[in-house]
């Protein structure tokens, strides 16, 4: 007889499941039928008065035709940021992982240091950074890489940079985890056995390290895909994501079914595209 | 087998030499030549220099000084994946991502060799490792897995196979059948197998030549028999098997050739040493003699043992392990000595501590070592 059986008789895993499927029923399972509900109901009532559910499927064809450019503009700005977030993430994992010796902890705690901000402030402060008369323009504007007249601000690229770097430890750290787990002696044994330090990469360092990479891009992907503050802090009217959209139907726009049905559809899409992604990574054990 | 017409491919150091960064000099400039085919072990315990000798061939660790040479190839500087050199890892090193056939078929798709999965399949055989194939390392008991490195090791034909604590891991019965199996499989390819261990045991029942290395230098190279039978430093004498070693002083040389040896007086007794088994010049000694060369009597009983006698021993402790006694006696002047006895059964019991015994041994088993050297030398690796 185990501890936990003494304490909680024979049921003792309903008991231990019990706090945390309440807190799931109570603020995920709810929350996600009312969602659900409201993107069927008719969009003639109002946040105030509320919708009437009237099995409304036309809400999705409304939302998915009227905002599809939103959603593909998303992936793709939520694609290439994990794209940079994986490269840059992955040499500096490498780094702490294999070659940062005493300085590991230090440099752990610098990756997870920006976390002790809010995310906020620190988009905020990439706006001072990008701004059309900040340092980083005058500098390149001095050095003719970029027209007079360019600018950073407002534009596709600060607000990739800006998913890029508010998701990176999120890369950083499921990457590390599991290059940190790595053998030293399986690299030597790879060389051993006739590998170059690159088809020993390959075949041994990069394989092991692939459950980090999927989880890394997962973590990245999908907040990346559903963000908007990026996009509405550094992003112009058209390099708006679907989250910008979905905000603004919510808020000013009053509509919930419509937003509701474009969050639907988002999910459905991230947790369709996650499930081939995993399958194909041959990661299933990390659903 | 090698052909006589075929220049041979001996493993050769040469003043190898490695200091680590921090100043530390695990190896001290090692010569050493392992003819080709032979099982070879590098003996000695831990932190001696065995394991960076190892990796130094290997390619995995660099050389400070000296060479490495297959044959005429000189290797000292090749990278450790143009080596044909392959290792056995102390903890195997398998990888867990992969089968145990493609474990095993890593090296061979490496080197892109053609007829790899009959190779494979041909090890998986000899290793007897064919059920297991689809398998994963984990799945593997601790003797499989160290069948697992061999093979994936062995399918490559390395020039030099590498060995590093091969059967550390493993239960003393399982050890104990790895090491003939290893022994058989060595002798069935004709690869040279160089063998790290701590374990005197296992250099002895395997290797054709044993290295005794400690503090980064060879003490002693030769067969386990010369090694045991005629330890040149008290380290040997004590690290490979046991010692008892006593204060002599040499008082005179007799005959000449291969009758030359040592007069060395001990406590007043005169004792006759081979020359060839005399491994000092100065005029003290240590005069070793293995525990089981000693033969004990009750004190009085008629002896006609050969060799030199004494008498007013004591019996101060007695420990029956079956197959022997281990006896520890206390000599007339004052010094303890260990005595196996095997049971045989022609004294019809044990000797009872407390009871004084007369100790001969033939002298033709008895060696002379340097007397500045430590007598507890190498005693705590045994």
């Amino acid at each position: 007889m185990t501890t936990m059986q003494r304490v909680f008789g024979k049921n003792a895993a309903y008991w231990l499941i019990g706090p945390a499927a309440l807190w799931l029923g109570l603020f995920f399972l709810v929350p996600m039928l009312s969602l659900l509900t409201t993107s069927l109901s008719d969009p003639a009532g109002s946040p105030i008065y509320g919708y009437d559910l009237t099995w409304r499927v036309q809400n999705y064809v409304e939302a998915l035709g009227d905002y599809w450019p939103y959603l593909v503009r998303s992936l793709i700005y939520a694609g290439i940021a994990t794209a940079l977030c994986l490269v840059l993430g992955y040499v500096l994992a490498y780094a702490i992982a294999f070659k940062a010796g005493r300085w590991k902890t230090v440099m752990l705690v610098l990756v997870i240091a920006p976390f002790f901000t809010s995310f906020l402030v620190r988009t905020l402060s990439w706006k001072l950074i990008l701004a059309d008369n900040g340092w980083v323009v005058n500098t390149l504007q001095w050095l003719h890489v970029m027209s007079p007249d360019g600018r950073l601000l407002a534009t596709p690229f600060a607000v990739v940079a800006g998913l890029t770097y508010n998701f990176l430890p999120f890369m950083i750290l499921p990457l590390y985890a599991s290059l940190e787990k790595i053998e030293p002696h399986l690299i030597e044994a790879a060389q051993d056995l006739y590998a170059s330090p690159w088809k020993g990469f390959l075949n041994v360092t990069w394989k092991l390290s692939i459950p980090g990479v999927v989880g890394g891009t997962l973590l990245t992907f999908i907040p990346a895909s559903g963000d908007y503050i990026n996009a509405a802090f550094l992003g112009n009217p058209n390099t708006q994501m679907v989250g910008n959209k979905i905000q603004a139907l919510f808020t000013t726009g009053g509509d919930y079914p419509h937003a509701a049905a474009l969050s639907v559809i988002l999910m459905v899409l991230i947790v369709a595209m996650v499930m081939v992604y995993v399958r194909r990574a041959g990661t299933e054990e990390l659903l | 087998m090698p052909q006589a017409s075929e220049p041979r491919r001996d493993l050769r150091l040469k003043g190898l030499h490695k200091r680590y960064p921090n100043g530390y000099t695990a190896v001290k400039s090692l010569d050493l030549e392992i003819p080709q085919g032979s099982f070879f072990a590098l003996l000695g315990p831990s932190g001696c220099g065995k394991t960076t000798t190892l990796r130094m061939v290997a390619g995995l660790e660099d050389v400070t000084s000296g060479t490495i040479h297959i044959g005429d190839q000189d290797i000292t500087r090749e990278k450790p994946y143009r080596r044909p050199v392959n290792t056995v890892f102390q903890n195997y090193a398998l990888f867990p991502h992969l089968t145990i056939a493609e474990n095993v078929e890593f090296g061979p798709k490496r080197r892109g060799v053609k007829d790899s999965a009959a190779r494979v399949k041909a090890i998986l055989e000899l290793t007897e490792l064919t059920e297991q194939a689809g398998k994963r390392p984990a799945q593997l008991s601790g003797g499989q897995q160290q069948r697992v490195a061999l093979a994936r090791a062995l399918i490559n034909r390395p020039e030099v196979l590498l060995l590093d604590e091969p059967l550390g891991a493993l239960d003393l019965k399982l050890r104990r059948a790895m090491q003939l199996e290893l022994k058989h499989i060595q002798e069935e390819v004709g690869l040279t197998f160089v063998h790290v261990t701590h374990d005197q045991e296992e250099a002895m029942t395997m290797a054709d030549t044993v290295a005794v290395m400690n503090q980064g230098v060879i003490e002693q190279m030769g067969s386990p028999y010369e090694l045991y039978t005629n330890p040149r430093t008290t380290f040997v004498a004590n690290f490979l098997g046991r010692s008892n070693l006593i204060k002599g002083t040499v008082v005179g040389r007799e005959g000449s050739g291969a009758d030359a040896a040592v007069k060395v007086d001990m406590f007043g007794t005169l004792v006759s040493i081979q020359a060839d088994r005399v491994h000092t010049d100065s005029k003290e000694g240590w005069i070793g003699i293995r525990p089981e060369k000693l033969l004990i009597q009750p004190a009085g009983s008629q002896s006609d043992d050969p060799g030199n006698h004494f008498s007013d021993a004591v019996v101060i402790s007695s420990s029956y392990i079956g197959v022997s006694t281990e006896y520890v006696l206390k000599m007339p002047w004052g010094q303890e000595l260990i005595c196996f006895e095997q049971n045989r059964g022609v004294r019809g019991g044990l000797v009872q501590v407390g009871a004084h015994v007369d100790v001969s041994w033939r002298q033709e088993y008895v060696y002379l070592l340097d007397s500045s050297q430590d007598a507890e030398a190498g005693l705590e690796g045994a």
